[in-house]
C-alpha cells in the first residue's frame, strides 16, 4: 500500500496507458479537491442558515406577545357630579377635568366590580386595585368623553388597558418572586388578576392598538404603539419613491444611453459608486446641515427625512437601473433604429420596458434599504418623542414624526423591561414589511419580465 | 447610357416608380468612403456603384468590412461613438452624410435586417405595426391592418401568421421571426433594403424561403445583402462585390464574378483557398 502510494505520488504525470478502472494520484487528488471545496460550501450555507433561525427565532420570542394585550372589562360610571359640576354639558368646562379626576371613577369601577363577582384580597386597598388598570385609561376615558359629551351620567362598558406589570405577569415576564420586590406591582396584586381573569373580566385578546396607537411615555409600556412611526416611516417612503424614482431613472438613462463617453462621465460613474458605499450617519449630517440648517425645514419632520433618504437611495436606483439598462440586447436597439426610431423613441419604446423588472427590483430593494435606515434619522431629529399623529399630506411631511427603526432603537434605550417586547414586535413589524417590499419585487419581476 | 435608359424602361414597365428610379442609373454610390474605429482603419477608399431594383451581394473573409460598409449606407455606424465615416454615400444623389441630413429619416428609406432575427418581444401585429406608427404611416386602425397585412404578404409571413397577430413575435420560430423582421422593413416603405448575413442563423429551409422573397422583393426594393455563403450570392444577388481587409476587391455581375473574376484574390476567396 505505502508502495504504490509512494511510487505514484513521483510520478505525478498522468500514466498513459493505465487501466480506466483505477483512480490515478491526479484525478484523486481533483477529486479531493472538490469535495473539499463543496464540504465548505456547505458548511457557510449551514452557518448562515443557523445564524438567521437563530436571530428569528429570539425576535419573534421576544416579540411576538407585544401583539397579544392583556385588558379588564369594567362598566364606568360617568359621574355627572365629578365631570361636570355646573350640570350644563358645556364642552370647555368639562375638558377643565384633568386626567387624574377621571382616576376616581375607574377605582369606584373596579371596587363595584370585585364586590359584584365577590373578590376581596387580604391587603389590598381600593388603590391598589385600581392600580391594575393602565396609568393611560384616564386618558383614555377622558378622551371618549370629550367625543360623547351625552355619555355623561351614565354607565357605559370599557375595555381597558392592564398595566405593564399586569400584562407581564401573563407574559411570564413578571412572577410572584419578582412581585416581592418591585414597587411598581404587589403579590396581592397579581392575585387579584388572577382572581380577576377567573372571572372572565381580565382577558388577553389582539393588539390592534400596537399598530395604531402613538408612542407613550417609559412608565406606560401598555400603551406605545406604532402609529405615529408607521405613518412616518410611510410618508418618506412615499418622498422617496416619489423623488428618487424619476431622478434616478433620468439619470441612469442620460448617463447609459445619451452621455458620451468622457473623464467627466468617468469621474461621474466613480462618484455614483463610491455614494452608494458612504456610510448612511454621512448623509444625515449632510441632511442636519442642508435641509435643517440651512433650507429651514423643520426637524424630525418626514421631509427631511425623506430627503435624506432619497440622497441615500438615489445610488443604488442609479446602479440598478444602468445595470438594467445594459442587459437589454443590443438587437433590440438595433431594431428599433433600423425602422426609423429615433434614439429617444426605440428607449422609451423598446430599452425601458424591458429594463423595467430590473428598474423595480432595484428600487424596491433602495427603497427596503431606506426603511431599514435608522442613522441618518437620528441626526435629524427623527428620534424625538412624538406622540400627536402627523396631519395628512403633503402638511403632514412637515410635522414631526417617528420611523419604524428608529422607534425601535428607542424603545430599546428605555428602563422598562416591557419596551424589550415592544421593540421586539416592532423589530417584527418592520421585517414584515421588507418582506412584504421584497415580495412585490419578486411579483413585478415576474409579471414584467419577457423573453427575447 | 444607352444600356441604361433600356434598364430604366424595362423597369418602369414592371411597375411604378418613383422619380428617382428613372433618373440614375445607380440607386446607391459610394465615394472614397473610409470608416475608422479609433484607430483601425476598417474601410479604405471604397467607391461602388449599386443599381436599382437589384440585389447587390458583398462577399469577403470575416472582418473584411462588408458589414461595417453596409451600416455606413443608413449610418447604423453612427451609434458607436469611435466610428468616423469620410466619403460620400449617396442614395438618389443625396449624400446621407450631409450635415443636414436626420438619420431617423434617412433609416426610414433605407431599411434593414440584421444577422440575428430580431424582433420586438411584442405581438407580431405590434412589430410590423410600430414602424409605420412613429412615422405616421397610418391615420386610421384600418389603415394599419392593411400595412401590417400587406407586410406580412410581401414578407411571406400572412398565411402563417394571418391568425394569430396577436401572439408575441419572438414565439416564431426563426425563420419566421426573420421573415418578420423584413415585413418590420418593409412596412415603412422602404426603398434600399440592407441585409446583414440574414440567413447565418437560419436551416437550410428556412434560408430557401428567405431568399425565394429577396427575389420576389427585387422587384420593388434596392436589396444589399452581405453574406458569408458564396452558394448564396451566386443564388440571390445579381452584381457581386469582394472585400478583403478593408477594400473593395472588385465589383462585377454575380456570373462574371463566379466564373470568370478578375482578380486573384477573389478567386483564390470563392475557390475556399482562404477565408
Amino acid at each position: 500500500m505505502t508502495d504504490a502510494t509512494a511510487t505514484l505520488s513521483n510520478n505525478n504525470v498522468r500514466q498513459v496507458g493505465g487501466s480506466l478502472l483505477v483512480l490515478d494520484e491526479r484525478t484523486k487528488k481533483r477529486n479531493a479537491a472538490e469535495a473539499r471545496f463543496r464540504r465548505m460550501g456547505q458548511i457557510a450555507v449551514m452557518i448562515g442558515v443557523l445564524a438567521l433561525i437563530g436571530l428569528l427565532a429570539s425576535i419573534l420570542s421576544n416579540g411576538l406577545s407585544s401583539f397579544q394585550q392583556t385588558y379588564i372589562a369594567v362598566d364606568i360610571h360617568l359621574d355627572a357630579a365629578k365631570l361636570d359640576k355646573s350640570g350644563n354639558r358645556n364642552p370647555d368646562e368639562i375638558a377643565k377635568v384633568t386626567t387624574f379626576g377621571y382616576m376616581p371613577l375607574i377605582q369606584e369601577a373596579i371596587k363595584k366590580k370585585m364586590a359584584a363577582e365577590g373578590i376581596s384580597i387580604d391587603g389590598l386597598n381600593a388603590k391598589a386595585a385600581a392600580e391594575l388598570i393602565s396609568k393611560e385609561a384616564p386618558a383614555t376615558l377622558r378622551n371618549y368623553v370629550l367625543s360623547h359629551i351625552d355619555a355623561i351620567g351614565t354607565t357605559v362598558p370599557f375595555k381597558l388597558l392592564a398595566s405593564g406589570r399586569i400584562d407581564g405577569y401573563y407574559k411570564g415576564r413578571v412572577t410572584m418572586a419578582s412581585a416581592e420586590l418591585d414597587k411598581n406591582v404587589s403579590p396581592e396584586q397579581l392575585k387579584l388578576a388572577d382572581e380577576l381573569k377567573q372571572a372572565g373580566i381580565l382577558t388577553t385578546a389582539f393588539n390592534w392598538d400596537f399598530f395604531t396607537a402613538p408612542d407613550a411615555s417609559d412608565t406606560r409600556p401598555e400603551a406605545a404603539g406604532l402609529g405615529v412611526a408607521i405613518l412616518g416611516s410611510a410618508y418618506m417612503m412615499l418622498i422617496v419613491l416619489v423623488l428618487s424614482l424619476p431622478i434616478g431613472v433620468a439619470a441612469s438613462i442620460y448617463l447609459e444611453e445619451f452621455a458620451p463617453q468622457n473623464r467627466l462621465t468617468d469621474l461621474i460613474e466613480v462618484n455614483i459608486a463610491n455614494l452608494a458605499a458612504v456610510p448612511s450617519i454621512v448623509f444625515g449630517i449632510l441632511g442636519l446641515a442642508v435641509f435643517i440648517n440651512y433650507a429651514g425645514l423643520p426637524q424630525s419632520a418626514p421631509i427631511v427625512g425623506g430627503l435624506v433618504l432619497t440622497l441615500m437611495t438615489l445610488p443604488t436606483i442609479i446602479i440598478a437601473t444602468r445595470a438594467a439598462l445594459k442587459a437589454v440586447p443590443p438587437s433590440i436597439r438595433d431594431a428599433a433604429l433600423g425602422v426609423g426610431a429615433s434614439k429617444m423613441q426605440s428607449i422609451f419604446h423598446h430599452v425601458l420596458p424591458l429594463a423595467m423588472p430590473g428598474i423595480l427590483t432595484g428600487t424596491i430593494i433602495g427603497l427596503a434599504q431606506a426603511l431599514g435606515e435608522t442613522a441618518p434619522l437620528l441626526l435629524i431629529g427623527m428620534v424625538a418623542f412624538v406622540r400627536e399623529y402627523p396631519a395628512a399630506p403633503p402638511e403632514g411631511f412637515f410635522d414631526p414624526a417617528s420611523a419604524l427603526p428608529v422607534q425601535v432603537y428607542n424603545w430599546t434605550q428605555r428602563g422598562d423591561p416591557a419596551f424589550v417586547e415592544r421593540a421586539s414586535g416592532a423589530i417584527i413589524v418592520l421585517l414584515v414589511f421588507l418582506v412584504m417590499m421584497n415580495l412585490i419585487a419578486i411579483i413585478l419581476r415576474r409579471r414584467f419580465e419577457r423573453r427575447w | 447610357m444607352n444600356d441604361a435608359t433600356m434598364n430604366n424602361a424595362l423597369m418602369s414597365n414592371v411597375k411604378t416608380t418613383t422619380k428617382a428610379d428613372v433618373m440614375t442609373e445607380s440607386k446607391i454610390s459610394a465615394k472614397n468612403v473610409q470608416v475608422f474605429y479609433g484607430e483601425k482603419h476598417a474601410i479604405k477608399d471604397v467607391n461602388i456603384e449599386i443599381r436599382p431594383r437589384s440585389v447587390t451581394a458583398f462577399i469577403g473573409p470575416s472582418g473584411c468590412g462588408k458589414s461595417t460598409f453596409l451600416r455606413c449606407i443608413n449610418r447604423m455606424n453612427d451609434t458607436i461613438d469611435i466610428c468616423r465615416v469620410e466619403g460620400d454615400i449617396a442614395i438618389d444623389g443625396e449624400n446621407v452624410y450631409d450635415p443636414k441630413v436626420d438619420p431617423v429619416q434617412l433609416r426610414a428609406k433605407v431599411g434593414m435586417v440584421f444577422q440575428k432575427p430580431n424582433p420586438f418581444p411584442k405581438t407580431i401585429y405590434e412589430n410590423v405595426a410600430y414602424g409605420p406608427r412613429i412615422h405616421g404611416l397610418a391615420r386610421k386602425k384600418s389603415e394599419m391592418d392593411e400595412i401590417v397585412a400587406t407586410s406580412l404578404q410581401k414578407a411571406g409571413l400572412w398565411n402563417e401568421v394571418k391568425d394569430r397577430l396577436d401572439a408575441p413575435g419572438t414565439g416564431l420560430s426563426g425563420g419566421q421571426q426573420q421573415r418578420l423582421c423584413i415585413a418590420r422593413a418593409v412596412a415603412v416603405s422602404p426603398e434600399v433594403i440592407l441585409m446583414d448575413e440574414p440567413c447565418s442563423a437560419l436551416d437550410p429551409i428556412a434560408t430557401a424561403k428567405v431568399e425565394e422573397l429577396i427575389h420576389e422583393l427585387r422587384e420593388n426594393y434596392t436589396i444589399v445583402i452581405v453574406t458569408h455563403s458564396m452558394q448564396q450570392a451566386a443564388r440571390v444577388s445579381q452584381r457581386t462585390a469582394m472585400f478583403h481587409l478593408g477594400e473593395l476587391v472588385e465589383e462585377d455581375d454575380t456570373d462574371k464574378m463566379f466564373t470568370n473574376p478578375n482578380d486573384q484574390r477573389t478567386q483564390d476567396y470563392i475557390m475556399g483557398r482562404f477565408g
